[in-house]
């Protein structure tokens, strides 16, 4: 069964304020959606309510992966089911190494009594970092200590090859990263493409979408999805910025929370 | 038998002093010491009170029984060596060193590893001129009860130039809580020696109502040039009380690096600290601990720079749960004189529970204006984005918590020199945050 994947009416707040003001999205397997977009205009609000961060609290609307009801479930149970949240500011965490967490995160997935033997789990993380160029020694250094801001998207990139999930969320995969590693970080994603697999790509700027194609652009302000189409959308942005999208709409501070 | 002694003074002191046929300073150490211990008050640890605390039940000698290889040690003290065949050994039980073992290589470079009562026999000169001149008789009450009382105990002297490349071990094990278990380590490591020493105190008590008094104390004397790694995992049983001072001393352009689990599970009081004497000499002090069950912790590291160029860092890193109690103490010294000198310390502290308390209290003292000195203190939570982060990848809620917190403590735990004692290091750990 191909992926489908999908959001109704989602509204969300944080500490009370209202910043998702009913996000209505559909992804199929094999999709690629970017969603564009001035900062401020709940963009990333959106990849942390679908990922259930505690400080993002649903009041309303419904978000289904295969059928499956993602908003009842705890964090690493949407994970489990499938959805993968590459994130802007990854954790670093000390004492807990690179290899040591991927293999409990791919065990978690796998279940008791299936565990990736240890030679299988080298074998295909180095692979990996082969692919996304990274140095073999990031496998023993701790969780994303140290890392540079190149690094640690590599890292979530290197995470999602390895945890293979059915809907991938980049959130701004592409800031701070210098053309070379945003090829190589491109390359990743396009080897993940695959009838099975959508993908959510949050983005402010339009150059990731020179080496990752969507198939969707959609264009958010005030916290909703004001405007939809091709990758000719994205191309026209790039070109001419935001403006003529407010003023088409009628929209003059398009950040969350003026009317 | 004899009950366990609950006073005793300069007499019981000597008496002790002459059953074990020790050379006349030695006896009237340890009657000064005796005579001391009747007169001072016991250490004020910062926001700690000690009133009642169990520490005047000093016990009985309770001398183990030797043995003359491994295979014979006692199962007990046998499932808590980390290598079996290592080429030195040291095991103190209850209250006498019960095997020695070193291997002739070593022996042929002239170091020496005795029970430290027999080194006061066989090593007198060099016993005298180092023995209880770091941690002096009259600190304290405790130190003088130390002084007059100390049992058993290790003497490791490492010749100039001498690397010893395999660690040095010493177990010192107690299984009777009526026991005197005062071990002494004395660690003395001449110019450009490099030597690792790994200490393990344990205890396996069982149900007893009387309170064992590990009252230990460590002196290191680092000569110019040498390098001493020492790595100890405190773990005895909650009735009894751990209370170890350690001392070293360097000299120029010697190093020491502290490694130390402090894993006991009833009250203790440590202390850790490196008098940096020498132009150019460097110590390095991490220590982790855990607070379970009620037991109360003092635990200090200390830095004290005299040198020149003298460079100290010390990072404690505790994670407290249940109704613990630890009070961290750092303190950074700086002597006038010692330009150049560069003291960092760091205190973290990771709260299980809400009924748990840690206190970090950095202390930089400072008497010189050329100098560098630093200090961070943590006290907090298990870090809500890290367990999101790390959920968001499928992983349970209670496993990411786990490994956060075990990662906590890993920066210690990895540099244990012993891959055996490294392993058991991690059972402990999950046993005491289970």
């Amino acid at each position: 069964m191909t992926t489908q994947f999908e959001i109704q009416g989602l509204k969300s707040s944080i500490e009370g304020k209202e910043i998702l003001k009913g996000i209505d999205l559909k992804i199929k397997g094999g999709e690629v959606h970017a969603i564009m977009g001035p900062n401020g205009t709940g963009k990333s609000t959106l990849a942390s309510a679908l990922m259930g961060h505690p400080k993002y609290e649903v009041t309303d609307g419904s978000v289904t992966l295969n059928g499956e009801d993602v908003l009842e479930m705890a964090v690493d149970e949407r994970a489990r089911a499938g959805l993968f949240l590459a994130m802007q500011y990854p954790s670093e965490i000390t004492g807990v190494t690179n290899a040591d967490f991927l293999r409990s995160a791919i065990n978690a997935r796998r279940g008791e009594g299936n565990e990736i033997s240890l030679i299988k789990f080298v074998r295909q993380m180095e692979g990996k970092m082969k692919e996304l160029e990274m140095n073999p020694e990031f496998m023993h250094r701790y969780l994303n200590e140290g890392f540079s801001g190149g690094e640690k998207k590599r890292n979530e990139i290197l995470q999602m090859m390895l945890l293979e999930p059915k809907l991938v969320i980049l959130d701004e995969i592409d800031s701070g990263l210098d053309i070379d590693a945003l090829r190589i970080v491109a390359e990743g994603v396009n080897a993940m493409r695959s009838e099975d697999r959508g993908f959510l790509i949050i983005t402010h700027y339009q150059r990731l979408l020179n080496y990752i194609t969507p198939d969707y652009v959609h264009v958010m302000m005030q916290g909703r999805i004001v405007k939809s189409g091709g990758p000719e959308l994205a191309q026209r942005l790039e070109a001419e910025g935001y403006d003529w999208v407010k003023e088409e709409l009628g929209i003059v501070d398009e950040t969350v929370g003026q009317a | 038998m004899s009950t366990p002694t609950t006073s005793f003074g300069r007499d019981a002191a000597a008496a002790i002093s002459r059953s074990k046929n020790e050379p006349a300073w030695l006896v009237a150490q340890r009657e000064e010491a005796g005579q001391l211990a009747t007169e001072l008050n016991l250490p004020k640890p910062e926001k700690l009170p000690l009133t009642r605390w169990t520490l005047d039940q000093y016990g009985v000698s309770r001398p183990g029984k030797n043995v003359a290889a491994v295979s014979e040690l006692p199962e007990a003290i046998k499932a808590l060596l980390p290598e079996e065949n290592g080429s030195a050994l040291i095991v103190q039980h209850n209250s006498s060193v019960i095997f020695t073992q070193l291997s002739e290589e070593l022996k042929a470079q002239g170091v020496i590893l005795t029970s430290l009562e027999e080194a006061a026999r066989s090593h007198e000169d060099l016993l005298r001129k180092h023995f209880m001149t770091a941690y002096a008789k009259d600190e304290h009450k405790l130190s003088a009860v130390h002084a007059a009382l100390w049992n058993g105990g290790v003497f490791l002297y490492v010749p100039r130039n001498v690397t010893i490349e395999e660690p040095i071990q010493a177990l010192l094990f107690a299984d009777d809580a009526e026991a005197t278990f005062m071990p002494h380590v004395l660690v003395i490591a001449e110019s450009n020696s490099r030597v690792s020493f790994v200490e393990q105190v344990a205890s396996s008590l069982g149900e007893t109502t009387s309170t064992l008094l590990h009252n230990s104390a460590v002196e290191v004397f680092a000569k110019s040039g040498s390098l001493v790694q020492y790595a100890a995992v405190h773990q005895m049983d909650n009735s009894a009380i751990d209370i170890s001072y350690r001392r070293a001393i360097l000299d120029n352009d010697a190093r020491i690096e502290w490694i130390v689990g402090d894993l006991h599970n009833g009250n203790s009081i440590t202390d850790t600290k490196s008098v940096l004497k020498g132009n150019g000499s460097t110590s390095d002090s991490k220590i982790i601990s855990i607070g379970t069950g009620n037991q109360r912790m003092s635990l200090t590291t200390q830095a004290v720079h005299f040198g020149r160029s003298t460079e100290s860092d010390m990072i404690t890193r505790a994670v407290m749960k249940d109704e613990s109690t630890a009070i961290i103490n750092g303190i950074t010294k700086i002597e006038k004189g010692a330009t150049k000198a560069n003291g960092q310390q760091t205190e973290k502290v990771l709260m299980l529970s809400p009924k748990a308390r840690g206190d970090a209290n950095p202390i930089l003292l400072i008497d010189e204006d050329d100098v560098k000195a630093g200090h961070a203190a943590s006290v907090g939570q298990v870090n809500a984005d890290q367990v999101y982060y790390l959920m968001s990848r499928g992983i349970s809620r209670k496993e990411a918590e786990r490994l956060i917190i075990h990662g906590f403590l890993d920066p210690v735990v990895s540099e244990i020199p012993l891959k055996g004692l490294r392993e058991q290091l991690h059972r402990i750990l999950e046993r005491k945050l289970g």
